[in-house]
């Protein structure tokens, strides 16, 4: 089975370029599934079964979206190899744009779109940074001009990463991403001892476990401070 | 290159500095430090801190020269002459019925086909440099000739530039500091003149006149759409720029492809108005996913332009007494 994994700032379009690339591949005879990861809410399942690709959600509630994907990923490869897809998709948000969800021998993409504005790129840290392909959305709206000056800055960001424009509404692109999304010669059976690219962003105080108060003497674990010296006496 | 400094190198490429601006390395203070010594103080918390993987950064900057460079050397030597479309197939696996059409630099193609007949895909096509390997099995060739694969890998050199009636300009930028960062981004060097060439130019076709300090969301539709056609004109690196639907833009649209073809752009144009689209050397009309025909226009097709033309220009001119205030007559219209 082929496995890819789908990453992108929220309501850039991933489901969008998703469903028209599994179009496109489902003309070439291949099965497609999709497992879709948010944080509190998703009804881009329903999206999938009314195409008809197999799908199955994960929400990852009160925890970090990242370590949640990082925790399931290895059941979700064992789904899909039980289904017997030729291809298994994951599509997650990244929510505080310094998520990482690459795995080192798994094709990675990034989603983005041109309305996040042109200091996006730069905002994103290793979702974009090291992902192998990088997917362009809602370029049918903004100038020639914000397309080629955002272009160029994922390209400063990712040098190694083919950049795509796919167009979610007219399918336009989905296809020659397709092309290059499949690889018959790839079979993954278990992510068993992978490597993430990245680490994940850390997180470990408190807060993570519930604590709702606020004050120094609530504030245990792995907590920094915003460095205020110039104002201070 | 590792034991040349930042300042150094920054002379030697001076697009780095958007290599470091955007991946979040302050390099104030840093000139005379070599590459290998900067790398090294980076802190690995600072590292952590900004999401960099330091053993990889080295690669990734020699990446970007490599790629930057390869966009500039493509601009100055291979320019794109013409292009040619083969025939494939429609939609139902018919053969397209034309046996193959090349367009020259500075010629204009108007598209003509009912929506969803498949003028995306032929766009697609072209912008992909399709080799019978997407559904409709068409061919594209550039300047005669098998194209080089960079054009569906690079991003900074893409074939095809788009413009149509549903774009926006979204970022908050004066018309000047929109039209420096996108010379910016195309590394040109006599910035400034060009700036001033693309005002003067976008002025003359939005009829309406708006200053380097306007900001670019408060231009009318109009200017809008005047500035988006002179910035691709001449600030666009792609040789083929397409045009869907520009009727109602409210603009002087003969003079706007004028200006593309001025500037050696190949034109692709979707539109049904009689006036633009006879104003093509070829017109295209795809039926079914195909290229069903492909149009010489005639010289009694030029005829009507002529007509068209006249009757657009008086048009225009009681629109422009009309946004002077002036009172209309049925005489305005002759």
């Amino acid at each position: 089975m082929n496995f890819i994994v789908f990453s992108g700032p929220p309501s850039s379009g991933k489901t969008s370029v998703i469903l028209k690339t599994i179009a496109a591949l489902k003309h070439q005879g291949i099965s497609v599934g999709v497992v879709k990861f948010d944080c509190l809410h998703t009804d881009d399942d329903l999206l999938y079964e009314k195409e008809g690709v197999p799908v199955r959600k994960g929400l990852s509630g009160a925890l970090c979206p990242d370590h949640f994907f990082a925790s399931n990923i290895e059941e979700v490869v064992q789904w899909g190899n039980q289904k017997g897809l030729d291809l298994l998709i994951t599509e997650s948000a990244g929510l505080c744009n310094r998520c990482s969800p690459y795995l080192a021998e798994v094709k990675g993409v990034c989603v983005i779109d041109n309305l996040s504005g042109i200091n996006t790129p730069k905002k994103i840290g290793p979702m974009l940074k090291s992902a192998d392909y990088v997917v362009i959305t809602k370029g049918d709206i903004v100038s020639q001009a914000e397309r080629e000056v955002f272009a160029s800055r994922v390209t400063a960001v990712n040098p190694k990463a083919v950049v795509m424009h796919v167009n979610g509404l007219s399918g336009q692109g989905a296809f020659e991403l397709s092309t290059l999304l499949y690889d018959k010669n790839q079979d993954i059976r278990t992510l068993e001892g992978m490597k993430l690219r990245f680490p994940m962003p850390a997180a470990l105080c408190s807060y993570c476990l519930g604590e709702t108060r606020i004050g120094k003497q609530y504030q245990l674990g792995n907590v920094r401070k915003i460095k205020w010296e110039e104002e201070q006496p | 290159m590792k034991n040349k400094t930042i300042a150094e190198l920054l002379a030697l490429y001076p697009f780095l500095n958007e290599f470091f601006l955007q991946n979040r390395l302050d390099i104030s203070g840093a000139m005379k430090y070599t590459l290998e010594e900067y790398i090294a103080q980076i802190s690995q918390e600072e590292a952590e801190e900004k999401a960099i993987n330091k053993e990889t950064l080295y690669e990734e900057m020699t990446d970007y020269i490599a790629q930057v460079q390869a966009f500039l050397g493509i601009e100055e030597e291979e320019r794109v002459r013409s292009l040619t479309i083969l025939p494939g197939q429609t939609k139902s696996g018919e053969p397209e019925r034309f046996g193959e059409l090349t367009v020259a630099a500075s010629q204009i193609v108007s598209i003509v086909g009912p929506t969803g007949s498949g003028k995306s895909r032929l766009l697609a096509d072209i912008e992909w440099a399709a080799q019978g390997d997407t559904p409709t099995k068409r061919r594209i060739l550039i300047n005669g000739a098998v194209p080089d694969i960079k054009w569906r890998f690079s991003s900074n050199n893409r074939l095809v530039a788009q413009l149509s009636q549903n774009m926006n300009f979204i970022m908050d930028l004066s018309v000047k500091e929109f039209l420096e960062m996108h010379a910016q981004s195309r590394m040109i060097e006599n910035a400034d003149e060009v700036i001033k060439r693309i005002m003067e130019v976008a002025n003359d076709l939005a009829g309406e006149r708006f200053f380097p300090d306007t900001p670019v969301t408060g231009l009318s539709g109009g200017q809008s759409r005047a500035l988006m056609i002179a910035d691709t004109a001449i600030l666009s690196a792609s040789p083929i720029v397409l045009i869907d639907e520009i009727e109602n833009a409210g603009i002087d649209r003969g003079k706007a492809l004028d200006l593309l073809v001025s500037e050696d752009k190949i034109v692709l144009m979707a539109t049904h108005d009689p006036l633009l689209a006879l104003m093509a050397d070829h017109r295209i009309v795809i039926q079914n996913g195909g290229i069903h025909e492909v149009l010489e226009t005639s010289a009694q097709e030029k005829e009507l332009l002529e007509r068209l033309r006249k009757t657009d220009a008086a048009v225009q001119n009681i629109r422009q007494s009309l946004r002077k205030g002036k009172v209309l007559s049925s005489s305005d219209f002759s």
